[in-house]
């Protein structure tokens, strides 16, 4: 009989809060029904901030728990609080959007509390049981919120879509791991790393590149991509922000744990790949956007190149990299739901817009909203001295301190193609002709976008905070 | 001797019966065909004594899954055949793609054959083999809720999520329906449900 000793319930004790908590709001919902909606709403607003406290208050010490599933570190906490951020400003905006949809229903919390957990349990994942397991419960809750508005076929055909891409993807995912385990013996990450270390064969890297594209899927880098516009434009906006946030934070915590914690024997075989990765992305973010009209499809491009610009750092495959990759989405996130901050807050009565048209002249119904969606959008571009620039400064001075210059100076030229359609939007808030003005935000929008800019606007003031506990998350990796 | 011809027997029938289930015209025969093909990989996992789980290939796969699939087939009136129609104007593209995927196929088994180290599986790949007298069943029983209680509680979250994402997106409140409420029929008493009437003689209601 395996003898087994539960370990102290804080090591989980975010995860259970979630876990728990999801059970208790769902029964909440059911006995209640859709009136309880508001209630389960700021329910798991509370959960979601109770979590984030536990995390933050989990000791800096690197614990592996459950047999070798589950492992927390520094590196692990700095991403469950990206993550639970973006989680919880995602349903904080939710709220008014669905009672105005008339989609006001319980679950839709509970799933993305239910997809959060996920996305904790892939960021602690230290077996390739847990990742799978974690990548699919994060995924297949998104799958239903992205088909929230089942009556509106764009909706549905957005979670169709993503559901059989990601079904295809989770099976690369599993057909790689079944590879690796077959030639290690083993699906614990430091039982892999240690079998690798002693040599390898052709077969193992067969495996690392189906690990790799089932994962390179989850954060839509190219050529993993195609589901990113369709999903992100026929979602309701909320999904779209929580779409564009949350996971996107799991997920590429996922790829820098698996790659340097557990394959960094072989960095000289999976850097070629990421930078393949990253270069394509970049260029691919730039040059498909320029066309775009719609705004949500305009930040699905968006994303797949800031996702290239991250992937960045991590082709450098040192430290240092890793760093800036941390640095670099902790902006990312902050930024993007400063973004969808801005375009839920785009209203006419019930009615909301989705054209990069619509935007014209905002600056003259309201000047605040379009200061700090113009600054938002200067950060994406990279302009100093906003935040988005000091992202882009560390990922690239990590590929040069590595010596991929051309990846480098290919990455800082399509920045340069980026900056134009970002610059577009601006142009077309100042200086086009208004067309019919916009409701007032409402308070929540407005604590978000504020908390977004102060974040993008003030990080040249006081980097510290920010870069000291990536660089301390970075540490516990190596 | 007889393992081995019994693996290639169940290996071969599996396969066989694997390409007919996409090379069928019919989905009902393509059903039928999936369902061997779950029975020969049932075989295989006989053989190498894992009884339990071919059990629950059958119990699971075939008598539930695949008797699911061909309710379904038989349910909903799919023309097959056209959704097959545009096969031959894809061929082209999807050949390229397979002769690419089997080149590079071949040259990783050729790089196997020339250095055969390279699928040396790591020393302890064939660990914890339950020791002698305990059969496969007790001990997946020993171990799943107990090293694997992680993997198995969140495994159990991911059903959730898939039972609440069903609901929310299929289940719809008819108002015109009639429904049996029995709290009501039995909250009914003969006050609400009987009335006395005094009838006249000789006149009537």
């Amino acid at each position: 009989m395996t003898s087994v000793t539960l370990p102290a319930i804080g090591v989980v004790l975010p995860e259970l809060l979630l876990a728990v908590g999801s059970l208790a709001l769902l029964l909440i919902g059911a006995v209640r029904g859709d009136r309880a909606s508001g209630l389960v709403n700021a329910l798991a607003l509370v959960l979601l901030v109770l979590a984030g406290i536990a995390v933050a208050f989990q000791g800096p010490e690197k614990i592996v728990a459950f047999n070798g599933s589950f492992v927390l570190d520094g590196f692990a906490r700095f991403w469950k609080l990206l993550a639970l951020i973006g989680s919880a400003a995602a349903i904080a905006m939710s709220r008014e959007f669905f009672v105005r949809e008339r989609l006001d229903k319980f679950e839709f919390p509970v799933l993305v509390l239910l997809s959060t957990l996920g996305m904790l349990l892939m960021i602690s994942a230290d077996s390739l049981l847990i990742l799978y397991v974690g990548l699919e419960l994060q995924s297949l809750a998104i799958y239903v919120i992205a088909a929230f508005d089942r009556d509106n076929a764009r909706s549905t055909e957005a979670g169709l879509k993503y559901f059989v891409l990601g079904a295809l993807s989770s099976g690369m995912l599993l057909y790689g791991s079944s590879l690796v385990y077959g030639l290690t013996g083993s699906i614990v990450f430091s039982d892999i790393a240690a079998a690798l270390a002693g040599g390898h064969g052709v077969l193992f890297i067969f495996g690392l590149v189906f690990i790799i594209a089932g994962l390179a899927f989850k954060i839509s880098a190219v050529p993993f991509h195609m589901w990113t516009p369709d999903v992100y434009e026929g979602a309701p906006t909320p999904v779209t922000a929580f779409l564009a946030a949350a996971p996107k934070m799991a997920a590429m915590a996922l790829i820098v744990r698996v790659l340097m914690g557990v394959f960094p024997a072989i960095v000289d075989q999976w850097q070629q790949i990421i930078v393949f990765v990253a270069l394509a992305s970049m260029a691919l973010g730039s040059f498909a956007a320029i066309g775009q009209r719609s705004i949500k499809r305009l930040m699905a491009y968006s994303s797949i190149g800031h996702m290239g610009y991250a992937l960045v750092g991590l082709a450098a495959g040192t430290p240092q990299g890793v760093e800036a990759v941390l640095i670099y989405t902790a902006i990312y996130l902050a930024t993007t739901l400063g973004a969808f901050a801005g375009i839920l807050a785009l209203r006419n009565g019930n009615v909301y817009v989705d054209r990069i048209d619509d935007l014209a002249g905002l600056s003259r119904s309201q000047p605040a909203l379009a200061f700090f969606f113009a600054m938002i959008f200067f950060s994406f571009a990279g302009i100093p001295p906003w935040a988005g620039f000091f992202g882009k400064l560390y990922v690239f001075g990590a590929a040069i301190e590595a010596g991929l210059y051309t990846l480098a100076i290919i990455g800082v030229l399509t920045s340069v193609v980026g900056a134009f359609y970002y610059l577009r939007v601006v142009k077309i808030i100042y200086f086009d002709e208004p067309k019919a003005p916009y409701e007032p935000m409402t308070p929540v929008l407005k604590l978000v976008l504020g908390a977004s800019s102060v974040v993008v606007l003030l990080f040249w003031v006081l980097p510290a905070p920010l870069v000291g506990a990536a660089a301390v998350a970075a540490k516990s990796l190596f | 001797m007889a393992a081995a011809a019994f693996f290639y027997l169940f290996a071969g029938i599996c396969i066989a019966s694997a390409f007919m289930v996409i090379a069928g015209r019919n989905p009902v025969t393509s059903v039928l065909f999936l369902i061997l093909a779950f029975f020969n990989a049932a075989g295989l996992f006989v053989l190498i004594g894992a009884e339990f789980l071919a059990m629950m290939l059958v119990v699971v796969y075939v008598g539930a899954v695949a008797v699911l699939f061909l309710f379904v087939v038989m349910m909903i009136d799919v023309d097959f055949a056209e959704l097959k129609a545009g096969f031959l104007q894809y061929l082209p593209v999807g050949a390229l793609v397979a002769i690419v995927f089997l080149i590079e196929l071949v040259m990783v088994v050729g790089t196997l054959f020339a250095d055969p180290a390279s699928l040396q599986v790591a020393a302890g790949a064939v660990a914890d083999a339950p020791a002698a007298g305990v059969t496969n069943t007790q001990a997946i029983g020993q171990v799943l809720y107990t090293q694997y209680l992680f993997a198995f509680q969140a495994a159990g979250f991911v059903l959730l999520v898939a039972m609440v994402g069903a609901i929310v997106l299929t289940l719809r409140h008819k108002p015109n329906v009639k429904r049996q409420d029995i709290a009501e029929q039995v909250a009914r008493s003969h006050k609400t449900v009987i009335e006395l009437k005094k009838v006249p003689s000789r006149q009537g209601v």
